[in-house]
């Protein structure tokens, strides 16, 4: 039945994209048959893939966290798949493009809360939880309104980051294959719906697993063809780029002016990965703290060097792409002036991809961007999901007695919904202007998630009234903020003036949060808040020791 | 767990030392990760001039340049600094502990 579900499946893409291809080829963009073929390869690999995890994912572990048998090494590539996502590489390289310097500050800022992850969270994490964060939040605290909130930030962040990838892929696709905009959305919702729901971890880890190898492939031999150009010499580069653009782009611009604004945006960006559910996630995928920490240290590895290889992607497309007429867009520079590239300025590394490697090349960039757009909703579904079966389910509901079978059904059953939805707010958000999205996911994740994960572990006087409360606060300051903010009251409701004058709000509503919880749980004087302070010293050693952690591989 | 466990690994001195030098080691790294990108952020900040400055006299690279670079390289240096300990000392403390709650 999965089979010819799978066949039928496989068919109906192949026409589809011989529509497609057709219709490119009548319009204006050279068709690109290698981007097609090597797109088909991606997707019937990865779908067998599915087929084969699907048979192994017999039990809610299987599920949720791929059986706990992914070794440090493999979920520090998946990691990695998860967090390089498309917005990532094209974006930061089109930042590159765009500005020089400030490129690298922006990566930067994504990076360093890996470290902080692993000295602090990592593997507490993977002591304390099963397969949600929520179930490290609420270890030794009241189940239902813990569950409730974690849960409800868990889905805030997934369908905010999910809005922002389906927007570009459909995007992406339409540009790079020529399909319609729709077409590309629904293609992405119904593949990751696919993953998911059959595959469930296990496919989606060798989803990430494999899409970050292709991607870090791509990218070192992007870099390493511009480095050859100018033989393997920076200083040639960065000279040729600046008599293109000026000597500006090698300093800090505009993108953190000031102090405050700056700090948010760090606070934002580290603690903000810090409270991610989908990267949380990843951590009950291993079977023991060592392998967490493993992973997160492969982890850092692998983004740091991909960061560092978009900078010279960058920078070279400055110099190859920049002004070259082939990647120039007539109609948009007779209107505007200047030198705009084709697609924008995030079409920039795709652009370079053609430089340095001819039609062939850019065909794998494109299959390669696309197969990241794939695995990162993927990813973020499954977390979405689970958040709904495993916390709102499965603890809320059926107050922690509903049965592995059916909590795995409900997750099927919300991962579809949930793809339904992206598909939906894909679509409409079209041409919505969703600079925030991502900014407030973000946001949302470091006020609202992270600092209750992180008092639960290491804070005795936690209290169930202080989580609830301060958490909220936190979540609601952080909304309220970004829609004041710049970005919302001015730029899309059409305002004068920002009535909060940041476009990062992750300092105020980060401190509202921890304030909060911390006031809230000190003044509560209740037995039950008793209780869970006596709670904490059975946690402590758990997350300390692993003694009682649920099992490493079990089979 | 049973509460005859929680008492006996706090009680043991391992898990005392596992705990403190864990917990100073891992707020240290974090510290020295915090100090090296605040800095990095207030300058940008306060004194961006500071890493638009050039490399030298015959080049157009900046300080910002190598800094930058050398931040994400020492992310990830402390990241191995932090598991390689952590996956020897701490884990056999930790094995002991373990060890010590199971036997009588």
């Amino acid at each position: 039945m999965m089979a010819r579900i799978f066949l039928f499946l496989g068919l109906s893409f192949a026409m589809l994209f011989a529509a497609g291809a057709i219709e490119g080829e009548v319009e204006k963009q050279s068709l690109n048959m290698s981007a097609i073929v090597m797109f088909l390869l991606f997707v019937g690999g990865t779908l067998g893939i599915t087929y084969w995890a699907a048979k192994r994912t017999k039990t809610a572990k299987d599920f949720y966290t791929a059986g706990g048998g992914i070794t440090g090494f493999q979920n520090g590539m998946a990691i990695a798949g998860d967090y390089m996502s498309a917005a990532s590489f094209l974006g930061i390289s089109g930042l590159v493009y765009l500005k020089g310097y400030d490129g690298l500050i922006y990566s930067i800022g994504f990076l360093v809360g890996w470290p902080i992850i692993l000295f602090l969270i990592a593997e507490q994490l993977r002591n304390l939880g099963k397969y949600t964060f929520a179930d490290v939040a609420s270890y030794r605290l009241r189940q239902t309104p813990i569950r409730t909130l974690a849960a409800s930030g868990s889905i805030a962040t997934v369908i905010l980051y999910l809005i922002a990838q389906m927007v570009g892929s459909g995007k992406l696709i339409q540009l790079l294959f020529g399909l319609n905009y729709e077409i590309a959305v629904i293609l992405v919702g119904v593949l990751m719906i696919l993953y998911v729901t059959f595959g469930g971890m296990l496919a989606t880890t060798w989803v990430q697993i494999i899409k970050a190898f292709l991607l870090l492939s791509g990218a070192t031999f992007m870099a390493i063809a511009v480095m050859a150009h100018y033989d393997f010499s920076f200083g040639a580069l960065f000279a040729t780029a600046t008599e293109m653009k000026g000597i500006e782009i090698m300093s800090p611009g505009g993108l953190v002016s000031d102090p405050i604004s700056a700090i948010s945006l760090a606070v934002a960006l580290m603690f903000g990965t810090a409270g991610l559910p989908h990267i949380l996630m990843r951590f009950f995928t291993v079977g023991d703290a060592k392998e967490a920490r493993k992973s997160v240290f492969y982890a850092t590895g692998f983004i740091g060097y991909f960061y560092i290889l978009t900078f010279i992607i960058g920078f070279g497309a400055i110099v190859m792409v920049f002004k070259n007429p082939e990647y120039l867009d007539l109609a948009k520079q007779a209107i505007d002036g200047g030198s705009p590239i084709l697609g924008g300025n995030n079409m920039a590394a795709i652009h370079l991809s053609h430089a340095v490697g001819g039609d062939f090349f850019l065909g794998f960039i494109s299959a390669v961007a696309f197969a990241t757009i794939l695995a990162v909703v993927s990813g973020l579904t499954l977390a979405g999901a689970s958040a709904v079966s495993h916390d709102l389910y499965a603890s809320v509901i059926m107050k922690g007695k509903a049965d592995g079978m059916k909590e795995m059904r409900v997750s099927k059953i919300a991962t579809v919904v949930l793809g339904i939805v992206a598909i939906a707010m894909g679509i409409m958000f079209e041409k919505q202007n969703i600079a925030f999205v991502v900014g407030l996911a973000f946001a949302i994740a470091a006020s609202a998630n992270f600092p209750i994960l992180f008092l639960s572990m290491y804070w005795k006087k936690l209290t169930t009234r202080g989580a609830v409360i301060g958490g909220s606060l936190g979540l609601a300051t952080a909304v309220l903020l970004v829609i004041l903010g710049p970005i919302v009251w001015v730029q899309i409701l059409g305002n004068e003036e920002a009535i909060f004058p940041y476009k990062y709000p992750a300092l105020f509503s980060v401190t509202v949060s921890f304030v909060g919880i911390w006031f809230f749980s000190i003044t509560d004087k209740s037995d039950d808040a008793k209780k869970e302070m006596e709670a904490y010293e059975a946690q402590f050693v758990r997350s300390q020791t692993g003694i009682g952690a649920e099992g490493a591989v079990d089979h | 767990m049973e509460q005859s466990v929680v008492d006996k690994v706090k009680n043991d001195p391992n898990f005392k030392t596992l705990v403190s030098e864990r917990s100073k080691f891992a707020w240290k790294l974090t510290i020295a990760m915090l100090v090296v990108y605040f800095s990095f952020i207030l300058t940008i900040a306060f004194n961006p001039s500071a890493l638009g400055a050039p490399l030298g006299d015959d080049t157009v690279t900046t300080v910002g340049i190598p800094v930058g670079i050398v931040i994400i390289i020492f992310a990830f240096i402390l990241t191995g600094i932090y598991v390689r300990r952590a996956n020897t000392e701490f884990d056999d403390l930790t094995a002991k502990i373990k060890e010590n709650a199971k036997g009588e």
